[in-house]
């Protein structure tokens, strides 16, 4: 109920807000984003800005609701109130837009593997509208910059994890999005493979100066990779920050985990139930 | 590419967008077929079955009178709608498969519109159909069945045969997107498949049903589908209803569907 007095209040005027404050600088506004499940709130009236350029880490404990958030920036999920602007465009009344300007890469595997990784490519590239000529050439710079190309005949359920990964990738660049949205992308990822991802993202926001959201709660892959944190609990942003400004306010030595831990009273690591053991391990064994 | 969408698309690029993007998602069931050809070869296994024994035991027992023609006669192009529809009505497991593993949300987050993917997924079932034609038609040979073999029937039978797997492959999509779980879709799935092949004209004339499952064969489209083809497939045999009213009621129905299946596709996510 608390949920549909929210709706009356804030559908109105944040709209009425940001037509006024228009900024270019932003890849993503989101003001009064509110999404409930059965009337419960998975994500509650937030707000928060992402800057241009820069690779934004949404942190937090499954049930957090990242993943819901993120559903919501990308189109796939329709807010109960609230709004938010992806690239200047209205995830509610400019979908189809938003959709030809983003990639997107979920906690599942989403390649086929069915297919080759050539022709996953392909098909996303036709599906994404590229042209003949332009289709065979990102293509195939796709598959060198991801180190795929001698393995683009091959079916992806004969590749290794950091492989289907690194495709799924390349998927998601195909038509040049300005920006990325990663949900989870080194889960059930062996370390060095973990780390070979992580200097893809980086080479590719360096080249290509695409704004990248990740949602990670691996502490570590938040520290190393982001640029600008933001913690989750219970569908608030409670802080957001630099990962080095966050560790500083603790004191030396800190982690992010005990940044996250004095915030909220609880672990990172805690609150994740079957459904989500479930799915990490069903992710798990398909890349083995 | 993302720069120009400010401008509005002229018309013609648009719709030939919309035309490649159909195209590849038929383009990925057939590619998986290529890969792994071998679903063809065990769903030919059914239709044998059903012409080899329930066919020829029938037609040796002249149990059900059809006309002058042999049973197999009027059996054959049941069966082909028969095994059409089974083959299609369990095509939506697939949906839930790809919503469960992840590859549906990277579908739909493609700036392709929702009813353009329900087409391709749909005609790519239809286009699978086709191998159901093969095996019907070699048995069929088999059993001296008198076979109509012109270009135009042929051509407008493999139309119908296209269509009623598109038709039935919808329905099954609406249905995974309803109940959005393996278990159950099977479960739904057999209780509508055979229903609605007792309720139609594929096994028996519809003079011989009672005359409540009479009426309701009216609203079955597998009765116009097997109508239809018997007219195409047989020599001597002509459509009760009408070719034309035939391919209108399952147009019509495909188009019901469509929309339908739209709508309701990206919500088998939540």
């Amino acid at each position: 109920m608390s949920c549909q007095i929210g709706l009356k209040q804030d559908s109105e005027d944040p709209r009425k807000n940001q037509k006024k404050m228009k900024n270019h600088k932003n890849a993503i506004e989101a003001i009064e984003l509110t999404h409930c499940y059965n009337e419960h709130p998975a994500v509650d009236h937030l707000s928060f800005v992402v800057p241009k350029n820069t690779i934004f880490g949404l942190l937090g404990p499954n049930g957090a609701g990242k993943s819901t958030t993120i559903k919501m920036l990308i189109t796939l999920l329709p807010p109960t109130c609230g709004t938010a602007k992806v690239d200047g465009f209205d995830i509610v009344e400019d979908a189809l837009a938003i959709r030809q300007r983003i990639g997107y890469v979920p906690q599942l595997i989403s390649a086929d593997g069915e297919l080759t990784g050539y022709e996953n490519l392909l098909i996303s590239a036709k599906l994404y509208g590229l042209a003949r000529k332009e289709r065979e050439e990102r293509i195939k710079e796709l598959l060198h910059f991801m180190g795929l190309t001698e393995y683009a005949n091959q079916l992806v359920n004969q590749y290794s994890g950091g492989m289907i990964r690194r495709l799924e990738i390349a998927q998601a660049l195909l038509h040049n999005p300005s920006i990325l949205f990663l949900d989870e992308p080194t889960i059930g990822l062996d370390p060095s493979a973990r780390k070979m991802l992580w200097t893809s993202i980086r080479d590719w926001k360096k080249q290509f100066d695409t704004t990248i959201l990740i949602t990670t709660h691996d502490m570590e892959e938040a520290d190393k990779l982001c640029d600008i944190v933001a913690f989750m609990h219970l569908g608030h942003i409670i802080r957001m920050d630099t990962p080095k400004e966050l560790k500083d306010e603790i004191g030396k030595n800190a982690t992010l985990d005990d940044v996250f831990i004095k915030h909220t009273g609880t672990s990172i690591e805690k609150g994740e139930g079957f459904s989500h053991a479930r799915e990490i391990r069903r992710t798990i064994s398909r890349l083995d | 590419m993302p720069e120009r969408l400010g401008v509005p698309f002229p018309v013609l690029i648009k719709w030939k967008t919309y035309f490649q993007q159909t195209c590849a998602i038929v383009e990925t069931d057939l590619r998986k077929l290529r890969h792994d050809p071998y679903e063809l070869f065990t769903r030919m296994i059914q239709p044998a079955i059903w012409l080899l024994i329930f066919g020829q035991a029938m037609a040796h027992a002249r149990a059900i009178p059809v006309n002058e023609q042999s049973y197999l006669d009027y059996l054959a192009p049941g069966i082909l709608a028969q095994s059409v529809l089974f083959v299609a009505i369990f095509y939506g497991i697939a949906f839930i498969w790809e919503r469960d593993m992840g590859t549906l949300h990277k579908i739909l987050i493609t700036p392709t519109p929702r009813i353009f993917l329900v087409i391709g997924r749909s005609l790519a079932a239809g286009l699978r159909s086709l191998s159901q034609v093969f095996i019907v038609y070699f048995l069929s040979f088999l059993l001296d069945v008198h076979l109509r073999i012109d270009f135009f029937s042929i051509f407008l039978l493999l139309l119908m045969v296209i269509l009623g797997g598109a038709v039935f492959s919808t329905l099954s999509l609406i249905v995974a997107c309803v109940v959005k779980k393996r278990e159950r879709f099977m479960g739904v799935g057999q209780v509508l498949t055979m229903p609605m092949f007792f309720a139609s004209n594929a096994l028996y004339p519809i003079e011989l049903m009672p005359p409540w499952l009479r009426a309701l064969s009216k609203f079955n489209p597998l009765t116009y589908q097997v109508d239809a083809l018997r007219d195409l497939m047989i020599v001597g045999e002509t459509s009760h209803f009408g070719l034309g009213v035939d391919f209108l009621v399952i147009l019509f129905t495909y188009f019901l569907f469509l929309a339908i299946g739209t709508y309701i596709y990206p919500k088998i996510l939540y």
